[in-house]
């Protein structure tokens, strides 16, 4: 690969908008959310936060916010990731590792499900299995 | 101790986007003896005895996580780079910011191996703050680059998109791959 301008970077940007405008946009509003603070990197933060992103452009899933935040304040259970998704309830999952990840993305963001094991806040224990 | 140098940096620059700061500069200069690092912010500083406290794992002020007894960053890098021969300086001032630099021997065998850097810088541009960042690198084989988060965000727009952090990701490892004598 040859070394990169910014000017690549636009150019880039431009054709890959182009091909996403003409998929569905609606994933626009997904938010992913992964607890980065000190215990979350020892923990293994960094190779959950790199799954999502594979993952997620993998599916296609471009428009999709992924950001990180400091601790969740559940380090008991590290990597912990919180996930928004229109018409679901607002979810934290614990012990996320790569595998875990890949899994929230392919059933609760594409399927529409809660990935029941990993569920540690919200919604109520009695909704999930 | 931290699994690789980068996860100490992620967490000296996270320490400067979490206290405030609007610019934060990072120096990363690498030949085959030294990893150097400067991360060096205007966030809301410390004073002499804060800069000693922060270094005991076992005090936090309490803001960040209220009833929590540990803050674990700094007495990371400070253990590694006592057991390890290296060196740590802290410069802060209270309300003006803090510059944080340490070296890291790379021929020590128990040091932690440098990590995914281009995952690290990923990270540090991507935090959903307002802050600017600027980056500094000097590669072991003598090139070197800069990067502004201003400028990726005006490249590329929203930094916080899949598709945006796939793009930066690639565009990092094109400055971080060896291109040999053409660009020395």
């Amino acid at each position: 690969m040859a070394k990169m301008t910014l000017d690549d970077l636009r150019k880039l940007r431009g054709t890959k908008k182009t091909a996403m405008e003409m998929r569905d946009t609606g994933n626009k509003t997904i938010q992913v959310i992964i607890g980065m603070g000190t215990s979350g990197i020892a923990a293994g933060a960094k190779a959950t936060l790199q799954a999502f992103g594979d993952e997620l452009l993998a599916q296609g899933l471009t428009e999709v916010s992924l950001r990180q935040a400091g601790s969740l304040g559940l380090d008991y259970a590290e990597p912990t990731v919180e996930v928004h998704v229109p018409g679901m309830p607002d979810t934290v999952y614990g012990k996320v590792d790569a595998a875990v990840a890949k899994l929230i993305v392919q059933k609760h963001i594409i399927g529409r499900e809660l990935v029941s094991g990993h569920v540690y806040d919200k919604p109520a224990k009695d909704i999930v299995k | 101790m931290h699994y690789s140098i980068c996860d100490f940096l992620m967490d000296i620059i996270q320490n400067g986007i979490e206290s405030g700061a609007g610019n934060i500069d990072v120096i990363l200069e690498e030949d085959a003896v030294w990893f150097s690092a400067l991360v060096q912010d205007d966030g809301r500083g410390m004073t002499a005895m804060q800069i000693e406290r922060a270094l005991d794992p076992f005090f936090t002020d309490g803001t960040k996580h209220p009833g929590r007894k540990v803050g674990l960053g700094l007495p990371f890098l400070k253990q590694a780079t006592d057991s390890l021969g290296g060196s740590l300086d802290i410069h802060s001032e209270k309300g003006k910011g803090t510059g944080i630099a340490f070296r890291l021997p790379m021929d020590n065998i128990d040091t932690p191996p440098l990590g995914d850097l281009v995952g690290t810088l990923v990270q540090a541009f991507t935090f959903i703050d307002a802050y600017e960042l600027s980056v500094s690198r000097k590669k072991p084989d003598g090139d070197a680059y800069r990067v502004t988060r201003s400028e990726l965000a005006e490249a590329l727009g929203e930094l916080d998109t899949v598709g945006s952090q796939s793009l930066l990701r690639n565009y990092l490892e094109s400055l971080e791959e060896n291109h040999g004598e053409n660009d020395a």
